[in-house]
């Protein structure tokens, strides 16, 4: 068992530079080889490299890939509208971020 | 323990047929899905929805849980009756959210085993764990050590799972971005027959920040300038993480122009960029001197907000 005494930690960060294996990100975020495949096939997910055996998949997308899984277990969407949904959640997210920023637009933050 | 209405929680009526169940379920888990929903608790709000359907899609189960009636209100204080639930077989199959974490309530009704779980004791290799983590934005401009309060399942000396609240520091790199995922190399949790302790992940999400909005590195900033700042030109403060700069608003500047700083957002190898979006902030009228010389704009200039309405 571990320590529960606040000891400071620090980790490893995945960003869009880290470069993992199949197995690798397969292990990382906790989803199937064969899902992970998948997502690929769909567009999801986009590796570096043409063959499987040399996919490198970047960091960013273990996010994407737990949160496919997810939506896919959860909600009973196939494989397409996950993707769909995906794109559409950047998307918002995106614009999320620029809301407000019109000053028309929420009408809060001008003084 | 308290009395959990499954009905209610799916907005349900006792007499639901199967497949009005179904379609609530599904309804719901959209709407509260913690990928999808960005409402405060819609992460409780899904385990609760996933819970009632895990129940009430079973026939079996839901025979049983009606067998309750419809006597204790939600929340109420609770025991199963000593002969509940003999006949049934609690097989499991539910298809429902598997997030773990039912209530006290469920595991007294239907065990810890009533549901089919996709996750958990199914290897005996150590356990990875995950968690979302939330943290202020300034941790990732300047890199910080952050607390995090974390709920991680652990056996007790009874050989019961129980939810323990552990405190970690956690080192937070400088440029950490939403959504990525520091590892924490044996922070997981272990489980008998286990050896040793598994990853923990984090994965970050930032509180909102009371200037800026992040969208991936960039950051969005509202800058305010006076109407005659826009019109003329002007070089006024702007806030950034790094501190205060000058920046240069070119003339004939109209409310929601975007001004880049470029190389000023989250920091990385490549780093982000600050936007600022102009808007105009009007003096109040609120003295002569400055109602008159909103008269004499009005009298001297001549200027139709609405030209573009075609009024």
């Amino acid at each position: 068992m571990n320590s529960k005494l606040p000891t400071e930690v620090s980790g490893f960060l995945y960003t869009s530079e880290t470069l993992l294996t199949l197995d690798e990100f397969s292990r990382v975020c906790a989803v199937e080889r064969r899902q992970i495949i998948e997502l690929v096939e769909e567009g999801v997910l986009v590796p570096v490299g043409s063959r499987m055996e040399e996919w490198r998949l970047p960091g960013d997308g273990l996010r994407r890939a737990q949160a496919a899984v997810r939506l896919q277990r959860d909600l009973g969407v196939n494989l397409a509208g996950v993707a769909l949904a995906l794109d559409l959640m950047d998307e918002l997210e995106h614009l999320r971020s620029l809301l407000g920023t019109h000053p028309f637009g929420r009408g809060r933050r001008m003084p | 323990m308290k009395f959990k209405d499954y009905y209610a929680v799916m907005g349900l009526a006792r007499d639901a047929t199967q497949d009005q169940i179904k379609q609530a379920y599904r309804k719901l888990a959209r709407k509260y899905h913690p990928d999808v929903s960005k409402e405060a608790d819609a992460e409780q709000r899904f385990k609760d929805v996933g819970e009632a359907y895990a129940v009430l899609q079973d026939p079996e189960k839901r025979a049983a849980y009606d067998q309750l009636g419809s006597g204790p209100k939600s929340g109420e204080d609770f025991r199963p009756p000593p002969d509940w639930g003999t006949g049934f077989e609690f097989g499991g199959g539910a298809a429902g959210a598997d997030m773990g974490g039912d209530s006290d309530f469920f595991e007294a009704l239907f065990g810890q085993r009533g549901r089919s779980g996709a996750r958990g004791n199914r290897q005996a290799a150590p356990a990875d764990h995950h968690a979302r983590v939330l943290v202020d934005l300034e941790a990732s401009l300047q890199g910080a050590t952050r607390s995090f309060g974390l709920r991680v399942p652990e056996l007790d000396a009874q050989g019961h799972l129980v939810t323990v609240e552990r405190q970690l520091n956690v080192k937070i790199p400088k440029g950490i971005r939403a959504g990525q995922q520091i590892r924490l190399a044996g922070q997981g949790f272990s489980a008998p027959g286990q050896s040793g302790a598994g990853d923990l992940y984090l994965e970050i999400a930032f509180q909102p920040h009371p200037l800026y909005r992040v969208d991936g590195s960039d950051l969005y900033l509202d800058l305010p300038v006076a109407p005659w700042e826009a019109a003329l030109g002007a070089s006024v403060p702007v806030p950034t993480p790094g501190g205060a700069v000058q920046l240069k608003i070119p003339a004939g500047s109209r409310g929601g122009t975007t001004l880049r700083l470029k190389g000023r957002g989250i920091p990385a190898s490549t780093p982000g960029d600050l936007y600022a979006v102009l808007g105009i902030a009007l003096p109040a009228a609120d003295t002569e001197a400055a109602k008159s010389l909103y008269a004499q704009m009005a009298a001297a200039l001549p200027f139709n907000p609405r030209a573009s309405l075609g009024v």
